[in-house]
């Protein structure tokens, strides 16, 4: 009777809360607020309203000078701060001891940031970096705003002016009223990190697949953590911060995570799927989850739980030619559309600065074995032109106790290189100079002043060679009902086929033994047959 | 001696007999199906209907093992070569001639000496050997960090799936052979009633006839 009741009472509770959300959503003009703030962690809350402190009332010319005010009580943030990668662009790979980091790096993208800062340091978190002579040790230079102001109204233009061609594309916009912007400061919600994040490789989710503006509001079916409806987790709820230090990177991944959550009360500085859900984490009700908890020592959660990316109406690029930049008309670059995406946006096929582009939406990951160890071809290593060349490359197998199998987006890229000595450019892209590409479309000029400015040997000779990037796929995770089955794998040319090194019923067999094995069967019933025959067919044997 | 009708299958063997015949059914259909051979069930619906039948098997095959021992009833299965030729002559010459199956069930020995040969080797070679290496396959992940752990996953799978292929052919050769002798029926007939003719030496029919008088017709 209890229960029943209890029934009863839940579904007329369940009706009036219904009836009366019904009621509010068709409300004339719905009452005007902020959405609700995200889940960012244990900083969620805070102590302090912005918009009531003096410091944030004086009147602000300048993006420094805001900083100034917020360096006035947060006295030891600007060193925390200098220590971390969004200030630095440099990373040293403790175990490779590879100098990494957007400073350095050349991707198969934009190719590389160094000496283009101009342009691309728009993404540091930083005012004013436009060549090598920005001062690192000047704490007024960080920009605390792009990361943590939620009014949705500040922007960055690039350091320098660049080519005239180029520049055109930021006037005419609004100003900022720093004063507006510095009393919104919160914890950094998808948006801030969304600025630089979303917009790797030039344009929206052009270069991870699985970062792109479609998270800035999600649904569940796109991401069900960051779900703006439901769980609404922000960056940093998963990407935990200590002294503006974030857990989880991408030069030093962590493919497989043993410890899970940790000790009660432990806290974590990693950014891993276990650090939360523990080591077991599909609740064991039946076999197959029994099943699925072991897989966690072979596949990483991504595979199974991301069964596509570039989902939600924004698409990745997953070819990027740039043997055919530098076409013009009448003298000027131009560019052509050719790519409608999932949420109606068009897409362009050809820049001149940059060559040709292919887009892909709702993909079907690479699988590989990963040891989260990635080796990166940087500016001074050799190789053989003739061969594609993997811009980062990583390993990892079966026998490697650290690796699992993990989903990778891989991108194909013709670019520029010098032949002659087998190694990468630097290519002189961003400046208001006669040999910068953008603008002036003189590949030959441009490499040779991006090299020069190094001091980096150039043989002289460019040309295009073929590279592959990997870019491990870990956001965008589905829900639950949407994640791989068993037989996605476990099948003929299933979604593991290119995985070697481990037999996996259902996708292997041994082809002697079936092949035995069939012959025995299908022998047997021959011989039963014969057997048969002959006893039917014996005059005396009829009966028996 | 005389031929009577005496139970020669308790109902325990013949409830372990049936369940037996039909978990190993859905384990060969969900094994094979697994294996790629049909696509009746998902690979998910196969390996949980897999597991759940080996599990049952498994504790059937504990309870027998107990029974066979506790009952003395093991000794059916002790290999003899007694008899032996006259039954593999049978099967490839007399059979054809109208001959009768040489072989008497006697009371304590209710299979002939190919039978009682082959059901031992399903016993301690077959079974064993599927069940070892299904166990090993089920808890892969428990030993996947021993070296050498995939080339051994090979070779666990590698077992199970011959020692499948080789029950599907002694189960075929099973059901043929119920067709020999007398009918199919007839064949079958005992292990459902549990009765069936056994030569009988006259004390051991006085002796059913007087302290177990259910067990003899
Ligand atoms: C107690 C007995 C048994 C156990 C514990 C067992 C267990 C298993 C396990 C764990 C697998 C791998 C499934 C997976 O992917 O997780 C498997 C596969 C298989 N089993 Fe069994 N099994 C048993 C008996 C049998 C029997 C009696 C047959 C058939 C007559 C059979 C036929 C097969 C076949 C054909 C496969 C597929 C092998 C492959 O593709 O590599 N199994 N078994």
């Amino acid at each position: 009777m209890r229960p029943f009741s209890g029934h009863v009472l839940a579904f007329l509770l369940g009706t009036l809360v219904l009836t009366t959300a019904q009621a509010t959503d068709q409300w004339p003009t719905p009452p005007a607020s902020k959405p609700p703030d995200q889940v960012s962690g244990p900083l969620t809350g805070g102590t302090g309203d912005h918009s009531k402190y003096e410091a944030l009332k004086q009147p602000f010319s300048s993006g420094p000078e805001v900083t100034k005010a917020c360096l006035s009580c947060h006295t030891e943030t600007g060193k925390h701060f200098m220590k971390n990668i969004h200030w630095t662009w440099e990373y040293r790979n403790p175990e490779t001891g590879q100098l990494l980091g957007k400073k350095h790096l050349v991707n198969n993208f934009c190719t590389n940031a160094r000496g283009n800062e101009g342009m691309c340091a728009q993404c540091h978190a930083g005012y004013g970096w436009k060549d090598e002579s920005f001062d690192f040790s000047d704490e007024t230079n960080i920009d605390c705003l792009v990361c943590h102001e939620t009014t949705g109204t500040y922007y960055k233009t690039p350091n320098s002016e660049g080519s005239p061609a180029c520049s055109v594309m930021f006037e005419d916009m609004a100003p900022i009223d720093y004063n507006l912007v510095a009393q919104s400061v919160g914890l950094p919600q998808r948006a801030n990190c969304g600025t630089c994040h979303f917009h790797g490789g030039g344009g929206d989710n052009v270069k991870h697949g699985d970062l792109s503006s479609a998270l800035t509001n999600p649904p569940r079916d796109l991401d069900v953590h960051m779900d703006a409806k439901g769980l609404n987790f922000a960056c940093t709820a998963c990407h935990i911060t200590k002294s503006h230090i974030w857990a989880g990177s991408r030069y030093h991944v962590i493919a497989k995570d043993e410890k899970g959550t940790g000790k009660p009360g432990e806290r974590r500085d990693v950014a891993t799927c276990e650090s939360c859900h523990g080591n077991e984490p599909h609740p064991v009700d039946s076999l197959a989850p029994f099943k699925l908890n072991d897989h966690i020592s072979s596949v990483a959660c991504q595979t199974c739980h991301i069964p596509e990316y570039a989902r939600g109406g924004v698409a990745t690029e997953t070819d990027w030619d740039w043997r055919t930049a530098g076409k013009t008309r009448n003298g000027e670059g131009y560019h052509e559309h050719g790519y409608t995406q999932g949420n109606g946006e068009e897409r362009y096929t050809y820049k001149s600065i940059k060559g040709t582009f292919t887009y892909g939406e709702n993909l079907v990951p690479l699988y590989r074995w990963f040891d989260g160890q990635m080796n990166y071809t940087t500016i001074d290593t050799k190789f053989d032109v003739t061969k594609p060349v993997a811009i980062n490359d990583f390993t990892g197998s079966r026998e490697d106790p650290r690796s699992r199998i993990w989903p990778f987006k891989r991108m194909t890229t013709w670019m520029p290189a010098d032949m002659g000595n087998g190694t990468l450019v630097y290519n002189h892209l961003w400046g208001q100079d006669e040999d910068s590409y953008w603008g002036n479309y003189d590949m030959g000029k441009s490499i040779a002043h991006g090299m020069k400015a190094f001091n980096l040997p150039y043989s002289g000779e460019y040309g295009f060679v073929k590279t592959y990037s990997y870019w491990p796929i870990t956001h965008m995770v589905a829900p639950k009902e949407q994640a791989l089955d068993c037989a996605d794998c476990h099948s003929k040319n299933g979604r593991l086929q290119g995985v070697e090194g481990v037999y996996m019923p259902g996708r292997d067999n041994n082809r002697w033994l079936d092949l035995i094995g069939i012959i025995a069967v299908a022998g047997t019933f021959l011989v039963i047959l014969g057997h048969a025959l002959v006893r039917i067919f014996s005059p005396k044997g009829a009966k028996h | 001696m005389t031929i009577r009708r005496v139970r020669i299958f308790s109902l325990f063997e013949r409830f372990w007999h049936w369940t037996q015949m039909f978990l190993i059914l859905v384990l060969m259909f969900s094994g094979f199906g697994l294996h790629g051979f049909h696509h009746l069930l998902d690979f998910k619906q196969a390996v949980t209907l897999h597991t759940l039948a080996a599990f049952l098997l498994l504790l059937l095959w504990a309870f027998s093992i107990f029974w066979l021992f506790t009952t003395r009833n093991w000794r059916h299965f002790i290999p003899t070569v007694k008899g032996m030729w006259q039954v593999l002559r049978f099967y490839s010459f007399g059979i054809f001639q109208g001959e009768h199956h040489p072989y008497r069930k006697a009371y304590w020995r209710k299979h002939n000496p190919l039978q009682a040969l082959a059901y031992l080797m399903l016993k301690i070679v077959l079974f064993p050997l599927i069940w070892i290496s299904g166990l090993a396959y089920l808890f892969y992940f428990l030993w996947r960090d021993i070296p050498h752990a995939t080339q051994v996953l090979d070779g666990v799978a590698l077992v199970h799936t011959g020692a499948a292929f080789t029950i599907v052919v002694f189960v075929m050769i099973h059901v043929y052979m119920l067709t020999t002798g007398h009918s199919f029926k007839e064949h079958v007939m005992p292990m459902i009633s549990g009765f069936d003719d056994v030569d009988l030496s006259p004390e051991e029919e006085a002796y059913l006839l007087k302290d177990e008088p259910g067990v003899i017709r």
